[in-house]
């Protein structure tokens, strides 16, 4: 009798761990299944590389998203990663104690806050701000970006700081006892022994950046067309989904579904890339 | 004579002291030391500059981001938006608020037991090298990094349309389990991991099996663990938009069974900002969710604490 509960149990917690793998099949079964067909229909070149984007004259090219989504990726990058890299390591190396006890729970706090709550402190604060900087609506890339790169800091920074924690304390000690100043040996000795670790924490704020939905729809200007500059408004392959899909039907709404197929293979890459960068580091 | 050597044992005791003190002392650098070692290496100070400041704009921009909603958003915390009905006159958040908290009981109903009882495998059960691990850690990888705009899409396309359920309560909790479960797993298998293994030889030397181990001696010093795990889930769970509009949909009210569809407190957010003359009742309504993210996380904080000085 006991021995039958055993087993019966061990099964069952075999089988809720395989329910991740189930989910993740689904998942791919149900995208794909729907958003195949559409592409082959609209011809796949000319769904990935057109550049127009015009439902109602079946027009279906999300290049123009494609863009806008590597367009604001690319400026959170540029603003999260230095702020993220160098407060992980103010975190992991300059911090005191009793400071460390206000800025870890800060940063969890961060990671915390609702999408749409940074939308919308970005369409009160942050786009006014552009308007009287660059004149037009204010909505556009670099608000996205900088938004984004705010959003993408505590992933960037739990991240790193757990690779620089891991660095071998003898680095530093040694670094030192060699002369060099505590900045130089944590800049010099513990960074390039952290590198990888870190590539694969800006790796993970790269897929928060290109998946963010919420936040985006709000500022990013949401227009369909190709961005000429900084401040032009642009649409990103999130927020095309979150936009249409109250209304489309038929072919246009498996357009979407094509674009959400588009979206997940590149979410797809990039965590190969972040899970090849770990098993490098271990 | 005696008395001599004495004092002179004294004498030497404390120049050792002294000796003892200063060795002590000679890695602590003073603040004057430091201001010579930084005018020695202008670029170390600049270092030290550009961390600092980094750290300061991360805080900064989040103490700003609370105070300033709190602060414009407290004096449009009105008795009306807390009426018993919506309607567009009063815009009430109390059916979103009362939606929420179903949809978090709903989604833990799910996510919990699936969640804990995977890590239970893959930490107690599982021999190393098992391949099913594996690839279970493959997937709840990919499952953390899918966007939820994915998730809300894939659960569109299986509960709504295939299954037929329409925009319902229980399309989105289903849709939500599957995202926070990740999540579940990931904080269960660490808090478990960090069960001392002399509990599980404890109770196995008494006689005990595994099962009875598993649930008599390493879930119950995990505990705290799973909780902030669960804690944090929840913290998900109230903030998100993107997987809920295209599953639960948007009406807002109390819903009548699993099969209405429902807003929670964000998605009403979300549908107060998009219909443009709201801005108002968004301010109270963010600051009502903030509030909760606040409280969400200092929980989760203390119940990690506590498996902190348990596992000690």
């Amino acid at each position: 009798m006991k021995r039958q509960k055993e087993n019966i149990m061990k099964y069952v917690f075999l089988i809720c761990a395989c329910m991740s793998i189930l989910f993740v099949a689904l998942i791919c079964i149900f995208l794909f299944a729907n958003g195949l067909p559409a592409m082959a229909e609209i011809g796949f070149a000319d769904f990935l590389l057109g550049k127009n984007w015009k439902p109602l004259q079946n027009q279906f090219g999300i290049f123009p998203m494609i863009i806008g989504s590597i367009y604001v990726t690319a400026g959170a990058i540029i603003v999260g990663v230095p702020i993220g890299i160098l407060t992980a390591i103010f975190m992991s190396r300059f911090c005191p104690k009793k400071l460390y006890k206000i800025i870890k729970p800060a940063v969890g706090l961060l990671a915390g806050i609702p999408s749409i709550v940074y939308g919308f402190f970005a369409l009160v604060v942050m786009v006014p701000i552009a308007q009287d900087l660059f004149g037009g609506s204010g909505k556009g890339i670099l608000t996205a970006s900088v938004l984004l790169g705010l959003m993408i800091l505590p992933t960037i920074i739990e991240v790193s700081e757990s690779a620089l924690n891991a660095v071998p304390e003898s680095y530093y000690e040694g670094s030192l006892a060699l002369g060099a100043t505590h900045e130089r040996s944590v800049f010099k000795a513990m960074l390039p022994a952290a590198k990888s670790g870190m590539l694969a924490g800006i790796i993970l704020g790269i897929g928060r950046a290109i998946g963010e939905t919420m936040a985006v729809v709000m500022i990013a200007g949401n227009s369909a067309i190709m961005p000429e500059s900084i401040t032009s408004g642009v649409r990103t392959l999130t927020s095309n989904i979150v936009l249409e899909m109250a209304y489309a039907s038929g072919l246009h709404e498996e357009a979407l579904i094509a674009t959400a197929c588009v979206l997940f293979v590149f979410i797809l890459l990039i965590n190969l890339c972040f899970s090849m960068l770990k098993k490098k580091e271990a | 004579m005696a008395e001599q050597t004495k004092k002179l044992d004294e004498r030497a005791m404390s120049e050792e002291e002294m000796k003892e003190l200063e060795a002590s002392n000679i890695n602590k650098i003073t603040l004057k030391r430091k201001w010579m070692q930084y005018k020695k290496h202008p670029g170390s100070l600049a270092l030290f500059i550009l961390v600092s400041l980094s750290t300061v704009i991360t805080v900064g921009v989040l103490v700003f981001l609370i105070l300033y909603i709190i602060i414009n958003g407290v004096m449009h915390l009105t008795l009306e938006l807390f009426a018993w009905n919506y309607n567009s006159e009063n815009v009430s958040m109390t059916p979103a608020l009362i939606n929420t908290l179903i949809m978090i009981v709903l989604t833990l109903i799910m996510a919990v037991p699936i969640g804990v009882f995977s890590a239970i495998y893959m930490v107690e059960y599982a021999k190393r090298g098992n391949k099913v691990v594996k690839i279970v850690r493959i997937t709840t990888e990919t499952l953390q990094g899918i966007p939820s705009i994915v998730y809300g899409l894939f659960g569109y396309i299986l509960f709504v349309i295939t299954l037929g359920w329409s925009y319902s309560m229980l399309s989105g909790a289903i849709t939500l389990a599957i995202m926070v479960l990740p999540l579940i797993m990931r904080t269960t298998e660490e808090a478990l991991m960090a069960v001392p293994d002399s509990y599980r030889e404890g109770s196995f030397g008494l006689g005990a099996g595994r099962l009875r181990t598993v649930f008599r001696a390493v879930l119950p010093s995990a505990m705290p663990g799973i909780l902030s795990g669960v804690i944090l889930a929840i913290g998900r769970i109230v903030g998100e938009t993107a997987a809920l509009i295209y599953t639960a949909g948007t009406v807002a009210k109390i819903p009548e069974n699993l099969f209405s569809s429902t807003r929670t407190l964000a998605v009403h957010m979300y549908c107060l900002l998009s219909e443009g003359f709201y801005t108002d009742q968004a301010y109270a309504t963010a600051v009502v969710l903030l509030v909760v993210v606040l409280i969400v996380n200092w929980l989760s904080g203390v119940a990690a604490k506590k498996l902190m000085s348990k596992t000690k």
